[in-house]
């Protein structure tokens, strides 16, 4: 009985991640044959890094808010420690380094080392609390890294590199110094590396890490964290351990994400749009919206949203209004009780039907 | 000489936080969401005073009670609509619906009041206080701010030991499922707090536009980040706490610009917040979590 | 369980809605596309299509609506005087929030809608992303606002309006110059481009002329309402010149605050500053003595200007800025470049580029903002900042 149990939940898995790559590989397919018809328009192929970025993020971020299930509202502060680190790299090596492939791996490794640095560094203190506070916390590493970037100077002339806090004259740098981050106006010049095959093969890899964690014995033992901490601990699990591997992961998926996202626009800059707290609550929006602890529900949810305020710019003046309106009504029909049980009455009986007949003949 | 400038100007800073994070407190306390909405209420309370006073004429006190009276019902609207079906969703859920609600209120504030700031007319008229031969100066609208805080504490804690509602209020916080048992109307409880917070909120909105005069569709979102972190500092849920917060975090803030540095102010502010949580993870006068097995 | 699945379900239910929303919109636009490209000699072609991109919602929201406006006044009087060339001008704005990835989009968006000429962007950040994306194309892009020295840092792109260092410069050379301070203090945004980019040549020209500054002091985004601390620094450092390199709406806070403490040095700003006057409600008299450098004055008698405050109070109910009358500007400047190159409608997007280039180097253009301005090949404009000191709650020239 057991055995045959453990033998269909696995087996459920594996059909449902088959689904989520699934659904990654057919809009990616579908993608390159617009793209290669040419019946793609160009607002949608500038989307496309942008999509692979949010979808990078929201799965990494379930890994913190669904999997490990601690609320995070500093997942933007990862992203830019990754964007920053990447694209430092990048912009001190770009005349060096002419392969642009090479360079934006090791870019890549560089952002995701940092932001798991960070992840370590804020992990400690932060997994100690519980709840809301820990969310405050997150949300305060966030805003202090944003604040920080936004007051560092560094340059690069023939003695070597110099650093600031204060402003770009202290440097005292040499006439043929460069300005490489420059405060508040950020890095510029950043080589665009980042293009939709990349940001794909990223969001496979992230899907890998995210799913194969989930479903490994570490992803276990988190959930069995989340689910009951005290239980957890009882039958031996390491809390401190599995809850930090887990934070630091999504710290580290996060700063891909960041490289992505930097390595897309030749500018960077820290601005509370982009990597403050309104950045990792928008992420969070994804994380909520798709289903808390489901990875293809984030995907999915990252590529709606993204693609909406877009969708809606015939809208004019209106644009940001209904996509507010739309943002709420998603979430009451997504989450209300009364919603719920209207849908399952009404729209969805057949489709209901016709699972439960399949389950039978299974 | 210029410290105690600088603390005075932290306080009067912190008080106008400290009247914001009552307000986020009560309905954390109550209901147990993070309104993040209820910054942009304050935008709207401040809205709401600006064209009844300065465009239409009419006096502050007028203008500060018709104010209050938009901002309950709008509370009241919110709740019903936007985040009583959520009740028994995750808590997250409510969390991003009350974004969605920001969002909703500063587009619709960009729409009717244009995105150009409008200069509000302070509604106190009390004289600044000059102490030490004018070299330490206390605003009218400091003293103000500060009164109705302490008020506003004083009578909310009243309110809710002595009063039946408040009692209820105390029911439905402490456990909401032995509150509904014993008779206590959930629902109606938690519309009032809204009801209160929101009123409360418009109160704030005009004090933050009488002391910081411009006003915009985005006036209350930073305003509210910090008043709800306030409210965290001093423990969320405890309506001393936000007082203590509010302060604190206005005088904290107010220091760090003056003797740390000016650019990095926001990032010594957070890092205070961390470490005081970190020593006390409930914040200043929160309540020692029990845990349940 | 169930509920998880019919979640998912209908979240996969919305997704293969929105595919199919956006597989209709491309399909959409790609025939507009391809009717563009394919017969020129339609109708549709008969127009010159010129784009705009700025903040219309978010915090920037004024800077991009006043653009937004200027140019919609403009292009509806172009087309009311018979076009350029004969041809009528449909202009497109788009929202990008202030934000550079934002603005990439609206960029994409503006080119599926057919643009050939981009005015804009508005703000510096984002023009640096998005004038990589016009060299990439060729696209002529001329830019009301955006100081950044990178925001035009390609040949195809040129701007209307002074930049930053230029600012910088010119502030502390009029300060030296007209001896108007021994101790300046110094309040900017560090969280923007704009204003620290504009302080820190201030800083290093202030060191050239020597100028003592006694405090620098910033703020951010996150905290721009309260100055007190500030003010305060630039007080007890006896600073008789305070320099503003910031916007008008965070500099009224700074007048107010400074008042309320009994401070009164010489407020000195930059063209952020223009429009503190028409902020509704705000009490002028705390502006009266403050020097600023504005290409733009709303309350100058000429003609030209009269007419544009008015067009423009009518449109929009409030006074023009210079971000508005540098918009306005750039219209008309795209006007003359046009007429003057020969450039039809019909040509693509690239043509129409090259051909404007050599153009904007030779022409010179009186407008709103300046007289005689002409191009260097950089994209820089030949304007003189006009110094003007508020007496009186009105402009007055120095």
């Amino acid at each position: 009985m057991m055995k045959k149990n453990m033998k269909k939940t696995i087996s459920k898995n594996v059909k449902s991640n088959i689904i989520t790559f699934g659904i990654a590989a057919a809009a990616f397919i579908f993608v390159q044959i617009l793209i290669a018809t040419g019946s793609l328009s160009s607002l949608m192929q500038g989307l496309m890094v942008p999509l692979c970025t949010y979808v990078i993020l929201a799965v990494s971020l379930n890994l913190t808010v669904g999997i490990l299930g601690e609320l995070s509202l500093g997942h933007a502060g990862f992203m830019c420690v990754g964007a920053f680190a990447s694209a430092f790299f990048s912009r001190c090596v770009e005349d060096t380094m002419t392969n642009s492939l090479v360079r934006f791996i090791l870019a890549l490794l560089i952002g995701a080392v940092a932001a798991a640095i960070f992840g370590v560094i804020i992990g400690i203190p932060v997994l100690r609390l519980r709840g809301d506070y820990l969310a405050i916390v997150t949300l305060a590493f966030g805003e202090i890294i944003k604040n920080i970037v936004n007051v560092m100077y560094v340059g690069r002339d023939s003695n070597g590199f110099h650093f600031s806090m204060k402003d770009a004259v202290s440097m005292d740098m040499e006439p043929d110094g460069d300005i490489i981050i420059n405060g508040a106006q950020g890095i510029n010049g950043i080589p665009n590396d980042s293009t939709f095959i990349i940001g794909f093969i990223l969001v496979i890899i992230t899907l890998i890490i995210v799913i194969n964690l989930v479903n490994s014995r570490t992803g276990r033992a988190v959930m069995a964290i989340r689910d009951n901490r005290i239980a957890a601990e009882s039958v031996g699990i390491n809390i401190t351990k599995y809850k930090m591997m887990a934070f630091v992961i999504s710290a580290a998926l996060a700063g891909i994400g960041g490289v992505l996202y930097a390595h897309n626009l030749s500018t960077l800059t820290a601005l509370p749009k982009n990597f403050g707290y309104n950045m990792s609550i928008m992420i969070l929006v994804f994380v909520v919206l798709g289903g808390i602890g489901s990875i293809r529900g984030s995907m999915i949810s990252a590529v709606i949203l993204t693609l909406l305020p877009e969708l809606l710019r015939g809208l004019n003046d209106y644009r940001m209004l209904i996509y507010a309106i739309v943002l709420i009504l998603m979430m009451l029909f997504n989450w209300s009780p009364k919603a719920k049980e209207l849908r399952s009455r009404f729209s969805l009986k057949n489709l209901f039907a016709k699972n439960k007949s399949a389950k039978e003949a299974e | 000489m210029s410290f105690i400038s600088y603390l005075i100007n932290g306080v009067s800073l912190g008080s106008v936080y400290a009247i914001i994070a009552l307000g986020y407190t009560m309905v954390y306390g109550i209901a147990k969401m993070l309104n993040f909405a209820h910054g942009d209420v304050i935008m709207v309370g401040g809205y709401v005073v600006f064209t009844t006073v300065s465009t239409w004429g009419m006096p502050p006190i007028a203008g500060l009670i018709i104010s209050v009276c938009v901002c309950t019902i709008l509370g009241m609207v919110i709740e019903r609509v936007a985040y009583k079906p959520l009740r028994n969703a995750t808590p997250l859920a409510v969390l991003i619906t009350a974004i969605g609600v920001s969002y909703l209120l500063q587009n619709i504030a960009l729409l009717i009041f244009s995105a150009s700031p409008k200069s509000f007319t302070s509604i106190v008229t009390i004289p600044a206080l000059s102490l030490a031969g004018g070299q330490i100066i206390v605003s009218g609208e400091t003293i103000v701010t500060i009164i109705s805080c302490v008020v506003i504490m004083i009578a909310l804690m009243l309110f809710i030991r002595k009063t039946k509602a408040g009692q209820a209020m105390l029911a439905v916080s402490e456990d909401r499922g032995a509150a509904t048992l014993m008779g206590v109307n959930v629902n109606g409880t938690i519309a009032l707090t809204f009801a209160i917070g929101s009123g409360l909120a418009a109160i704030a909105g005009v004090l933050l536009c009488s002391a910081y005069p411009t006003l915009t569709p985005y006036t209350g979102a930073m305003p509210g980040i910090k008043a709800f972190v306030a409210a965290v500092f001093g423990g969320i849920g405890s309506i001393p706490g936000a007082f203590i917060g509010g302060i604190l975090l206005g005088v904290i803030e107010n220091l760090a610009k003056a003797y740390i540095s000016s650019q990095m102010a926001d990032a010594i502010v957070f890092a205070v917040l961390i470490v005081v949580l970190l020593v006390r993870p409930t914040g200043i006068l929160g309540k020692k979590m029990n845990e349940k097995v | 369980m169930k509920l998880k699945k019919i979640l998912s379900l209908c979240l996969a239910g919305a997704m293969v809605l929105s595919l199919a929303a956006c597989g209709s919109k491309d399909s959409g636009s790609s025939d507009n596309a391809s009717a563009d490209n394919g017969a020129q000699a339609s109708s549709d072609a008969q127009v010159f299509k010129i784009g705009s991109i700025g903040p219309t919602t978010g915090g920037a929201a004024i800077y991009g609506n006043a653009v937004k406006s200027a140019i919609e006044i403009a292009v509806d009087e172009v087309n009311a005087a018979g076009g350029i060339n004969g041809y009528q001008v449909e202009c497109n704005f788009q929202d990008d929030e202030h934000d550079a990835e934002k603005s990439v989009n609206a960029y994409n968006t503006l080119k599926d809608w057919g643009m050939q000429i981009l005015v804009g962007t508005v703000t510096s950040k984002p023009c640096e992303a998005v004038v990589e994306k016009t060299s990439a194309d060729n696209m002529f892009q001329i830019t009301p606002s955006a100081t950044s020295v990178n925001s035009i840092q390609h040949e195809n792109a040129f701007r209307m309006c002074f930049s930053d260092p230029n600012q910088g410069t010119e502030s502390a050379n009029y300060i030296a110059d007209n001896s108007l301070a021994t101790k300046i203090s110094v309040i900017y945004d560090s969280s923007d481009t704009y204003s620290s980019g504009i302080y820190t040549q201030f800083a290093a020209t202030a060191k050239e002329r020597g100028l003592e500054i006694v405090t620098a002091d910033a703020f951010t985004a996150d905290s721009n309402t309260d100055f007190s601390v500030q003010i305060q620094k630039a007080k007890d450092a006896g600073a008789d010149l305070l320099f503003l390199p910031i916007y008008y709406s965070q500099a009224a806070l700074i007048l107010q605050q400074a008042d309320k403490i009994g401070y009164d040095p010489v407020f000195f700003g930059v063209d952020g500053m223009d429009g503190i006057l028409s902020v509704e409600n705000f009490d002028t008299t705390l502006a009266e003595g403050l020097i600023f450098l504005t290409p733009f004055a709303a309350t100058a008698e000429d003609d030209l200007t009269q007419n544009f405050v008015k067009a423009y109070e009518a449109k929009c109910g409030e006074t023009p800025n210079q971000f508005a009358a540098d918009a306005y500007d750039c219209v008309y400047v795209l006007k003359m470049a046009i007429e003057k190159a020969g450039v039809t409608p019909d040509m693509s997007v690239s043509d129409i580029c090259e051909a404007l280039k050599p153009v904007m180097g030779e022409i010179s253009y009186t407008g709103l903002t300046g007289q005689d301005i002409s191009w260097t090949a950089e994209g820089e404009p030949s304007k003189a900042p006009i110094v003007v000191k508020i007496v009186n709650g009105a402009y007055e020239l120095q």
